[in-house]
């Protein structure tokens, strides 16, 4: 099969650039309607990664920052399947992600909040999707924490979730929250997304089955990419 | 036929480093981070260097911003399987980099791209893909840098812009100093010189 075309990506199915309640977003939303451009060689190809990139310990938040205990909260395991909107797997991906600990606080420089920071908690983690485009991360549950937007705005715990694809047109950022969180009517971070079954994609279910009884609570979170066209008859990405 | 949806995105927020770039974020994690050597060591072609600034709507820097870059070596070829060329052993083609925290300046090191296939046998002036991302960027935005010492004037993409001094927002200006040549490329998200911005 030659390659082909990405599907045109659904953007009312995302958030709008500028979202007034999203303070943030005003200044540094473009205000000129953006150039559609049908897909070339450079944005059907993107970059590769293999397992040399990463090491096994890096998706075991529970392991990979630790000086000589776990850190504080609830084990849990978080895992799924990163798909295209074809629903065929997209394996052999990279899947990045980071968050804050059980606490609401950062392992940044720049984040002042007053809980604690966990001294065996990096907060970040990476791995590989397999043949069928499964992933799973081990962590502690984040804490939700206070946000100046307005003044008394708690992002609900969330997970950010960086995932590459197959090319450059599926490149994605994008943040889990979790099942049954009353914060995430509230955030207006997540209500930047317009459509309410949108925003049912990025809460992650409860998985009893996925659970390690005694030891870690399990949520389900698959991700979808951008799908492609199987066939070339018209507007051949190459060739004269 | 049953199509799913794509997973709709969300702003990176003011953190990214953390997962991104932890090293930025202060703290040292993984044995390496991925990103910081565009081209690698037998990459043919110009060594160049690519600086600049992001803006926002009142002009100030934005410091907290994350640029991903992808690229075509010297002769115009993607690593990537479905380009399937020749590559040099090592070359990636894709780099991230952040801004530094209290300028907002960012700068990478690569070699310069040749030119690349475009759609229907035309020929894509040489240009590196970028894609930023930051607190207040709901979704990431997708342009392309252009270099000012090519012909670009028969560049597909450049020529679909209709209103021709807006091109200008896409080509980064080159200069020869003592550590070699530079090429400026400030990118404005919002007024009158709003840099064009991709839907890909």
């Amino acid at each position: 099969m030659k390659p082909a075309e990405y599907y045109m990506r659904d953007r009312l199915h995302h958030p709008p650039a500028k979202s007034e309640n999203y303070k943030t977003s005003v200044t540094r939303s473009p205000q000129y309607a953006l150039l559609s451009l049908e897909n070339s060689l450079s944005e059907i190809t993107g970059p590769v990664f293999s397992h040399s990139d990463i090491d096994p310990l890096d998706n075991d938040l529970l392991k990979n920052y630790s000086h000589g205990g776990d850190p504080i909260g609830e084990r849990i395991i978080v895992h799924g399947r990163v798909l295209d909107e074809n629903a065929r797997p997209v394996p052999n991906t990279l899947v990045e992600i980071w968050q804050a600990n059980a606490g609401g606080r950062y392992r940044h420089k720049k984040d002042t909040y007053l809980a604690p920071i966990d001294p065996n908690f990096g907060g970040c983690g990476r791995t590989m999707t397999d043949a069928d485009g499964y992933y799973y991360f081990r962590t502690v549950k984040p804490g939700a924490y206070p946000w100046r937007n307005w003044v008394n705005n708690w992002r609900p715990a969330h997970i950010h979730f960086s995932i590459f694809g197959a090319a450059f047109a599926q490149r994605l950022i994008t943040q889990l929250y979790f099942e049954g969180d009353p914060l995430i009517a509230k955030c207006p971070i997540v209500q930047t997304v317009p459509d309410a079954g949108a925003i049912e994609q990025l809460v992650a279910k409860l998985d009893m089955n996925a659970s390690v009884p005694l030891d870690s609570i399990a949520y389900r979170f698959d991700i979808v990419l951008r799908g492609r066209r199987s066939t070339l008859f018209e507007n051949r990405l190459e060739g004269n | 036929m049953k199509y799913l949806k794509e997973t709709p995105s969300q702003t990176a927020g003011p953190y990214v480093h953390i997962g991104l770039a932890p090293r930025a974020a202060g703290f040292d994690i993984f044995k390496q981070e991925l990103g910081r050597d565009i081209a690698g060591p037998n990459a043919k072609g110009e060594r160049i260097r690519v600086e600049g600034c992001v803006y926002d709507g009142t002009g100030a820097p934005i410091k907290d911003v994350l640029i991903e870059a992808w690229q075509a070596n010297a002769d115009g070829h993607y690593a990537h399987p479905e380009d399937g060329r020749e590559i040099e052993d090592g070359f990636r083609g894709w780099g991230r980099v952040i801004t530094d925290f209290d300028t907002g300046h960012w700068g990478f090191d690569t070699i310069k791209p040749g030119a690349t296939p475009g759609r229907n046998g035309t020929t894509q002036a040489p240009h590196i893909n970028l894609w930023i991302v930051a607190r207040g960027i709901n979704l990431g935005l997708n342009t392309r840098m252009y270099f000012s010492d090519e012909d670009n004037s028969t560049d597909p993409v450049l020529n679909l812009i209709e209103q021709s001094h807006r091109r200008q927002t896409l080509i980064a200006t080159r200069s020869q100093g003592d550590k070699g040549v530079t090429y400026r490329f400030d990118i404005r998200i919002q007024g009158p010189d709003e840099t064009v911005f991709l839907d890909i």
